[in-house]
């Protein structure tokens, strides 16, 4: 399977320069490697949440359940536990998953589900036309916030440490070759696994350069260090200016999720008469 | 006909609930019919808890406001219910907790004395009355020890010990004579339910506690190696209902249960089930609200909520079973009904129902079994959302080769694929709403309304839900007609025309205070003369509402 074989006749109505692009075509890119390494494509199932996120899974013609806003994950989890050779790409918002949905987020992290999340992480609302996300920073003078936000950003990554991910990496939407090598190894890793991609509004903010100036790629990092993945992932906490690390942050292997066997086929009918008969 | 009522009381904590049902099963082993009404309070610890346990020569699913036999494990529950006796002395207590105010009556037995002296804990002072309770009323000591033998889970040995010593302590009062007759399997409705689903074909149940569902994921959580399903309990019941959708999307046949205030949680997710034409069974058991209301009593208040719940038009599937039975049956086929149109299916439970205990005689219900949902052949490209003539697509579930399967809360076009076309957003909403056309046609085969009683009678009840057994009963007695619709959407319009056929009165009666059922049929041109209506919690007895029933009769 060719990358190129992966799109669909769905027209592509992100705005030019818009850091899903990258996102788009690193995935579709190794998807098509997947395939190539021996994965049928059609154990490759999308799912995605509602914001200019979400249009991915039109643009890409696999599997797909294209969810409502903050529900991707529970979706993504139930398809995991009912075939566990599928793999789960969800594709989320920062208001996606950070804000609607954040308790699924964190349930899905502590249950170390095996499924591979990208986010969208522009840190702004753009389909609803410029709000401030949970990643927005202090200050952020979005539409509903025309004064400036008054509180702090959450740190997802620190967050995501917190409720139990095994594999937590950072990218952004202008370095499309280290996106392709981190959701290569998100989607390998066994068990919950993020990838925050600082993916560029050009339209409602856009970060290009400030992200350009401050990113580097991690040297040297133990990402099976807990306190080293704790030390890089508080470097820079979403607010205050801060050299931003990007790539593999924190990856801990084996250990236990929840998926398990499939049902055993049994005889229904005896069961439940053996049931009513044990209820005299 | 034999017809008697017992009360056991205590404060929860003391094991009412488990005691009803072991003495439930006691005069079920004698041949006799049981229902048992639990009232219990919101808490772990203290307040008072009682159940009713009717007993009868003929099948019952009501209790009755006069009782027999009281079990008065604390003061509270002489008290309370002492002034329901038909014979003030008829109760049975320990003299040690409980003081009996006037003429010394009643059986005394030193439950507190007999657990001190066999070194049993206190939870077993009812393991001790039911003990008394068998000599007082007759049940020899062999019964009572198949029947405890069965139904105690620890420390058996001690139980047979005390209640044989309660047994001992008390005395005789009267004779229930055994029944030659086959013994029902005693259940609960949320059982039935259960039981149903998996006849149904369900491969996972997935749910959040609240009352009165629960006791489906607890069941179901026992016995799902047994039955081969899986039981899930996530985080919330928004997780919940779109769990199931993820299920639904791989093939999994997948029912939720939850009460109010968690399916307001689910509306999105029902909404999302109606545009992705995702199947799903949601189990909705009532209580009172608004809000958390009386969380472990009943109701009958939402049934406009789930006929109008989730945003946008799209086709449900709606069924208000009345007993064990019907919960059995109506819960297969939601799954079936789900499955064939995919839509979402409610089996619209309450508490009456949900946590009332009912013999069941699975004979009588109508043969059902799983039917196989529409397929996609593997011969032509597949779409999704096909545009067919029934509005039913045929379904293909991931991994499937040369298909892409997408389902999709927007608007989209057969393929999955967003669309926000004017063509094709009308096409899509039609093919939706057909379904519901077929819906209805296939319905005629069911028996979508029951009923019960003088069917010449000028004057019917029309009841729904759990007041099916108050109604049959009240009516049998004052010779009325009854009209139990049990399918509720699509509202089977035509046939409930032709029930109504020589009906000059017709009384509703339900659990709330605006006669949502009387409000649901005016909507087709049928207009209720009277609404007995009930809004306190707790179920009618048939005494209660004969009384209800008697007043209107008497002014036509």
């Amino acid at each position: 399977m060719d990358q190129k074989n992966l799109g669909t006749y769905a027209l592509n109505t992100w705005c030019p320069g818009c850091g899903n692009f990258a996102i788009l075509n690193a995935v579709k890119t190794v998807i098509a490697e997947l395939t190539q390494e021996g994965l049928p494509l059609e154990k490759a199932v999308l799912v995605s949440g509602i914001g200019c996120h979400g249009k991915i899974v039109d643009y890409i013609n696999t599997n797909s359940f294209y969810s409502i806003h903050g529900r991707d994950i529970p979706p993504a989890e139930a398809i995991k536990i009912s075939s566990p050779d599928v793999k789960v790409i969800v594709f989320a918002g920062d208001g996606d998953a950070y804000g609607e949905g954040i308790e699924h987020l964190i349930f899905a992290a502590k249950r170390n589900i095996d499924i591979t999340m990208i986010i969208h992480n522009n840190r702004v609302y753009g389909l609803t036309t410029g709000q401030y996300t949970p990643t927005s920073p202090f200050g952020f003078k979005g539409r509903s916030t025309p004064r400036g936000t008054k509180e702090a950003p959450i740190n997802p990554l620190e967050l995501m440490l917190a409720s139990g991910a095994t594999y937590l990496a950072r990218g952004t939407s202008h370095g499309i070759e280290l996106l392709k090598k981190i959701f290569r190894e998100a989607i390998a890793h066994k068990g919950f696994s993020l990838v925050d991609v600082l993916q560029v509004c050009v339209t409602y903010y856009n970060m290009y350069d400030y992200y350009d100036k401050r990113v580097y790629e991690l040297k040297d990092h133990n990402p099976a260090d807990i306190n080293q993945a704790l030390a890089k992932i508080r470097e820079w906490d979403y607010n205050k200016d801060a050299p931003i690390c990007l790539g593999e942050l924190f990856k801990k292997e084996n250990v236990a999720g929840q998926e398990d066997s499939a049902q055993g086929p049994v005889d229904r009918e005896n069961k439940i008469k053996e049931f009513l008969s044990s209820s005299i | 006909m034999v017809d008697f009522s017992i009360i056991i009381g205590g404060k929860a904590g003391f094991g009412i609930d488990r005691a009803s049902v072991i003495i439930g099963r006691l005069f079920n082993q004698l041949g006799y019919r049981i229902y048992i009404y639990r009232d219990y309070p919101s808490l772990i610890r203290g307040g008072h808890t009682f159940s009713v346990i009717r007993v009868s020569s003929d099948r019952i699913a009501a209790h009755r406001s006069k009782i027999d036999f009281l079990l008065a494990l604390n003061q509270d529950t002489l008290d309370l219910h002492r002034d329901k006796l038909k014979d003030g002395c008829f109760f049975l207590y320990d003299p040690e907790l409980v003081k009996v105010p006037g003429q010394a009556c009643g059986v005394g037995v030193a439950i507190g004395k007999i657990l001190k002296e066999e070194n049993a804990p206190e939870i077993m002072r009812n393991t001790c009355i039911i003990g008394a309770l068998c000599k007082a009323v007759g049940i020899d000591a062999k019964t009572m020890e198949d029947v405890l033998r069965k139904e105690i889970p620890r420390e058996l040995e001690l139980n047979l010990k005390v209640a044989s010593r309660g047994f001992g302590e008390s005395r005789e009062l009267t004779r229930v004579e055994p029944l030659v007759r086959e013994r029902l399997p005693v259940v609960s409705g949320n059982e039935a339910i259960g039981l149903g689903l998996v006849k149904g074909g369900l491969n996972f149940y997935v749910a959040y506690p609240m009352t009165p569902s629960s006791p489906i994921l607890h069941f179901l959580a026992e016995k799902a190696t047994e039955f081969g399903i899986k039981v899930i309990h996530p985080e919330s019941e928004i997780a919940v209902i779109l769990m199931a959708l993820g299920f639904a999307y791989m093939g999994k046949k997948t029912a939720v249960g939850t009460s109010g205030g968690g399916f307001c949680l689910m509306t999105e997710g029902l909404s999302f089930a109606g545009m992705a034409e995702l199947p799903v069974v949601i189990v909705m058991g009532q209580r009172p609200g608004p809000s958390t209301g009386l969380p472990t009593y009943s109701s009958q208040t939402e049934l406009h909520f789930v006929l109008n719940a989730g945003q946008g038009e799209f086709p449900r599937f709606v069924a208000a079973p009345g007993d064990a039975e019907e919960a059995y049956y109506w819960s297969a086929a939601a799954m079936n009904i789900a499955w064939k149109y995919q839509i979402p299916s409610f089996i619209l439970s309450d508490k009456n129902l949900a946590e009332g205990i009912f013999n069941f005689d699975i004979n009588s219900v109508e043969p059902i079994k799983e039917e196989n949902p529409l397929l996609w052949d593997k011969t032509s490209p597949y779409k999704r959302y096909l545009n067919t003539e029934s509005g039913v697509s045929p379904l293909a579930f991931p991994p499937e080769q040369g298909a892409p399967i997408k389902v999709n809360s927007y608007e989209h076009d057969e393929s999955g694929i967003t669309t926000e076309e004017p063509a094709m957003a009308k096409t899509m909403t039609e093919k939706r709403l057909r379904k519901e056309k077929y819906l209805s046609g296939e319905l005629e085969g069911y028996k979508t309304i029951n009923v019960y009683g003088n069917k010449d009678s000028s004057t019917a009840i029309l009841c729904w839900g759990s007041n099916k057994g108050v109604c049959v009963e009240a009516a049998k007695n004052t010779d009325l007609k009854v009209i139990q619709p049990v399918v509720l959407w699509p509202f089977p319009a035509d046939r409930f025309r032709d029930e109504l056929k020589g009906v000059k009165t017709l009384i509703s009666v339900e659990d709330n205070a605006t006669g949502q059922l009387a409000r649901l049929v005016k909507a087709f041109g049928f207009d209720v003369d009277e609404q007995i209506l009930k809004y306190d919690g707790r179920p009618f007895s048939v005494d209660g509402l004969e009384e209800e029933l008697k007043k209107w009769t008497r002014k036509t």
